[in-house]
């Protein structure tokens, strides 16, 4: 056997399995993909809510996505105790206009940060919420105060389509 | 060897037999040139599009769709309308959702994510607006019909007077492609019918083969990526197929026996 | 076997090894004595491996998104088939790989047929075989019924009516088996449930199968007893593995063809068609690959009996390493057992044809005639055969092809030799 031929037989057996691992990896793609969300799951996007009835002090939870959504009317005082804060207070400083564009309205998603929880309104040592199952204090801008959770409640897309319809999603 | 060409001879004959025997009292479809079939059948857009104007202004009075979302309009490999279009298009449709806090139902514009709205509430109410007979959903109905599209296109074009001798009850109607000659559907298409958006002239023909695509796409949705999937697939195991056959002849050559 | 004095060269690998000895079974598997003059037909074993873990795979996954349910199951296929993801090619897969699977088991049935794969000492091998195709009969027949089209739906009552044959406990048990007094939601839930189970119950078969092969070692297209590890075995890996793999490569280019470009061909229309229990469709016929055994069911004019009939064609097969009486295994020494097979082949394929059609006029007489010569093939000219045919001389081994050299067994080995390469 010339050393030339081996080199061609094993240029061939590894192209071979080269070509065959491809083929494997293109096949395992769809059976993985399928339990990715579906397209009848992503086109359900956006969620509108009426809150013409909402007067000031009050918390309305609406599903979006499976998910819970906190919108709270804020009253004067809770928007200037979420204001006051100061940034070194907190773990994970967002300052309170950024998280509620018209500070009078937060759209945040009920979901709490440490295992997915929902936490319960107008509870917890800094008068906003609390989760039960861990112990998360969350103040009046969702933001984390003490406890586990790593991060504040988020904020979904939205956006008021109306004076009194705010669009989700 | 020559077992196996004895047996590939015989089922050779064997298929053609039971080609032939099936064909035997097949009818003679009208046939026309589809762009979706073949190795790289695509759909024909326009005739999507053209297709869905003769289903919403013609067909949808009484045939619903209840598997096609407006979303689906918009998708890749079906007629493709902009976004915008596919959410005008939802957006002239009067959506029954709720209920609302209040617990009633309410009516607001579609949106891309609805299903289309259907034209009676349940089968029932499509029976009993249709002298009894149920127009079919049309969602799958061209992969429900042995014949396919060429049945379907043929039997948009098959309406004749009835021949001398057979009587028809009232609501019934004489289709010469018809399983039984009888059908329930009055003759849904005339020339001009619809006016196409796009100036083509609407005749009969047309209007069959664009609603007809139209029916295809919505039955296969996935048929371009399908066939373009396919042609990769069965090119890609050739390919292998040749690198293995080779590595297996190397492979047996370190011994006599021939593979 | 060569696995006996195995010892993994790692310190590790025979810790692990005493403990449990999955490097000697690797081993033995690996190494098997596989007889080296297996033709292409003996790939099918491999095949059918690779199509039971496709149909369980994407069966599995399947599972993900369909929902038993009358009310939701036509609509959920559909949903698969249009919006999760690669949801169509995922069903198409395991829709046409049932019909995969019965073409290459029944190639591999008639491939034992043709060697006698089943004699003495493999019967186990063979009756475990019959029992895997009852369970992918009866896997098949449920799986057709979950999408509850029109096809689904009557199919169902058709076959479960089988049951209602029965003196006296018929009706009892066609309704025990419906859960009510009409296939519907609780019998779809049932079939589903037992649709989800047998693959496994046909997995562990397999491992019964092959392992009852790896005693006796396989038969080979000669059809002698032969020496292993001798000149006449190679080892399974990498000898074996690559044929069957190329093989397997080229049923892929075809089921491909299937999935990509005909998806539908081997159904019927009717299944696109929710389930309505008011309206029959004209034509009633199974999936193709039990459409032999449906005209045998019709062809018999008594209920009880036609239902008989057809689970004893099925049964009669178990019988076969008794029924076949000659002491040569392969039909290369066979001449008259040769002509025989190819008329049984084309029996089966004439009552397959005739199965499909309407069952009246000349297809009944011809699925008559057909029916009878399966069970005179296996009840009368395979035991009488065995004593009056002439065979050829056998082969000591597969290297030697021929006992000696006179001018009369020079003319036969030429002609078996051509007929090894079938």
């Amino acid at each position: 056997m010339s050393e030339k031929k081996t080199k061609r037989r094993d240029f061939l057996f590894t192209a071979t399995y080269a070509v065959g691992a491809v083929g494997v990896g293109a096949t395992i793609w769809p059976m993985i993909d399928q339990m990715n969300p579906d397209a009848s799951v992503k086109a359900l996007a956006s969620t509108e809510v009426d809150v013409s009835s909402m007067s000031p002090g009050k918390t309305i939870t609406v599903l979006w996505r499976g998910k819970p959504v906190f919108i709270r009317r804020r009253t004067p005082d809770e928007i200037s105790e979420a204001k006051a804060v100061k940034m070194e207070e907190l773990k994970h400083p967002e300052k309170d206009e950024d998280r509620a564009k018209n500070p009078e309205w937060l759209v945040m998603l009920g979901v709490c940060t440490h295992l997915g929880c929902v936490p319960l309104d107008q509870k917890g040592d800094y008068n906003g919420w609390f989760c039960p199952c861990h112990g998360s204090h969350y103040d009046i801008s969702g933001r984390i105060r003490k406890g586990p959770a790593p991060t504040n409640m988020e904020i979904p897309k939205y956006e008021f389509v109306s004076a009194n319809t705010i669009k989700i999603g | 060897m020559r077992n196996s060409f004895k047996l590939l001879t015989f089922l050779l004959i064997y298929s053609f037999g039971i080609n032939f025997s099936f064909s035997a009292d097949k009818i003679e479809y009208l046939q026309t040139d589809w762009s979706f079939k073949g190795l790289f059948g695509k759909f024909d857009r326009s005739a999507l599009q053209r297709g869905y104007q003769v289903y919403t202004e013609v067909c949808s009075s009484c045939h619903s769709m209840k598997y096609l979302s407006y979303r689906n309009l918009a998708e890749k490999g079906g007629p493709e309308f902009s976004e915008a279009q596919a959410k005008a298009i939802a957006a002239s449709f009067d959506v029954t959702d709720g209920p609302n806090s209040d617990g009633d139902m309410f009516t607001r514009p579609g949106k891309l994510s609805d299903k289309f709205v259907m034209p009676y509430a349940n089968v029932k109410a499509a029976q009993a607006a249709n002298g009894g007979a149920y127009p079919p959903d049309m969602s799958v109905l061209v992969k429900a019909r042995k014949g396919g599209v060429d049945y379907i296109y043929s039997l948009l074009q098959g309406y004749e007077d009835p021949p001398i001798g057979i009587t028809l009850d009232d609501g019934v109607y004489y289709n010469k492609f018809m399983y039984g000659n009888k059908i329930k559907m009055s003759n849904p298409l005339s020339d001009g019918i619809v006016e196409y958006v796009d100036g083509t002239n609407a005749t009969i023909e047309q209007m069959s083969k664009d609603v007809t695509t139209f029916l295809m796409w919505a039955a296969e949705p996935h048929l371009e990526s399908r066939h373009k999937m396919g042609f990769k697939a069965i090119l890609y195991l050739i390919i292998l197929t040749i690198l293995v056959y080779f590595s297996m002849k190397k492979i047996w050559s370190r011994i006599e026996t021939k593979v | 076997m060569s696995d006996h004095n195995y010892t993994p060269s790692s310190k590790f690998g025979k810790w692990f090894n005493d403990r449990l000895p999955l490097l000697s079974l690797a081993n033995h598997l690996t190494d098997y004595p596989t007889p080296k003059n297996l033709n292409y037909w003996w790939t099918f074993g491999g095949i059918l491996t690779f199509c039971l873990i496709t149909q369980i795979v994407t069966g599995l996954v399947l599972a993900m998104h369909y929902i038993a349910h009358a009310d939701m199951a036509f609509d959920s296929v559909e949903h698969i088939m249009r919006d999760v993801n690669y949801g169509w090619l995922i069903r198409y897969i395991h829709a046409n790989g049932a019909s995969m699977f019965f073409l290459a088991v029944y190639i591999h049935i008639f491939r034992s047929l043709f060697y006698g794969s089943y004699k003495a000492p493999r019967e186990i091998i063979w009756i475990i075989g019959i029992i895997i195709y009852l369970l992918m009969m009866a896997a098949a027949f449920m799986g057709y019924v979950l999408p509850w089209g029109q096809m689904s739906f009557w199919g169902a009552t058709v076959i479960t009516n089988l049951f209602s044959a029965i003196p006296l406990v018929g009706e009892g048990i066609v309704t025990w088996l419906w859960g009510g007094y009409s296939v519907d939601n609780p019998t779809l839930t049932r079939f589903f449930t037992l649709h989800y189970l047998i693959p496994f119950l046909i997995l562990g078969l397999v491992v019964l199968h092959i392992w009852a092969l790896h005693v006796p070692g396989n038969n080979n297209p000669v059809g002698i007893d032969i020496q292993k590890p001798s000149k006449d075995t190679v080892p399974f890996h990498p000898y074996i593995v690559i044929k069957d793999g190329f093989a397997l490569l080229m049923f892929m280019i075809v089921f491909a063809f299937f999935v990509f470009y005909t998806p539908n061909i081997l159904g019927h229309a009717d299944n696109y068609i929710e389930a309505d229990p008011l309206v029959t469709p004209a034509h009633i016929v199974p999936e193709w690959y039990l459409l032999p055994f449906y005209a045998i069911l019709r062809s018999v004019p008594d209920k009880l009996l036609g239902v008989v009939a057809m689970l004893s064609a099925i049964f009669i097969l178990a019988a076969l390493p008794w029924l076949d009486t000659s002491k040569i295994r392969s039909a290369v020494f066979r001449p008259l057992y040769r002509q025989f097979y190819w008329i049984l082949v084309a029996d089966v394929l004439i009552l397959g044809y005739v199965g499909a059609m309407p069952a009246e006029g000349l297809y009944l007489l011809v699925a008559r005639v057909a029916t009878a010569y399966y069970f005179i093939h296996f009840l009368i000219i395979l035991p009488v055969l065995g004593y009056k045919e002439k065979t050829l001389p056998v082969p000591l081994s597969i290297t030697e092809p021929v006992l000696g050299g006179s001018p009369n067994l020079a003319g036969a080995r030429i002609k078996s030799k051509k007929d090894l390469k079938i």
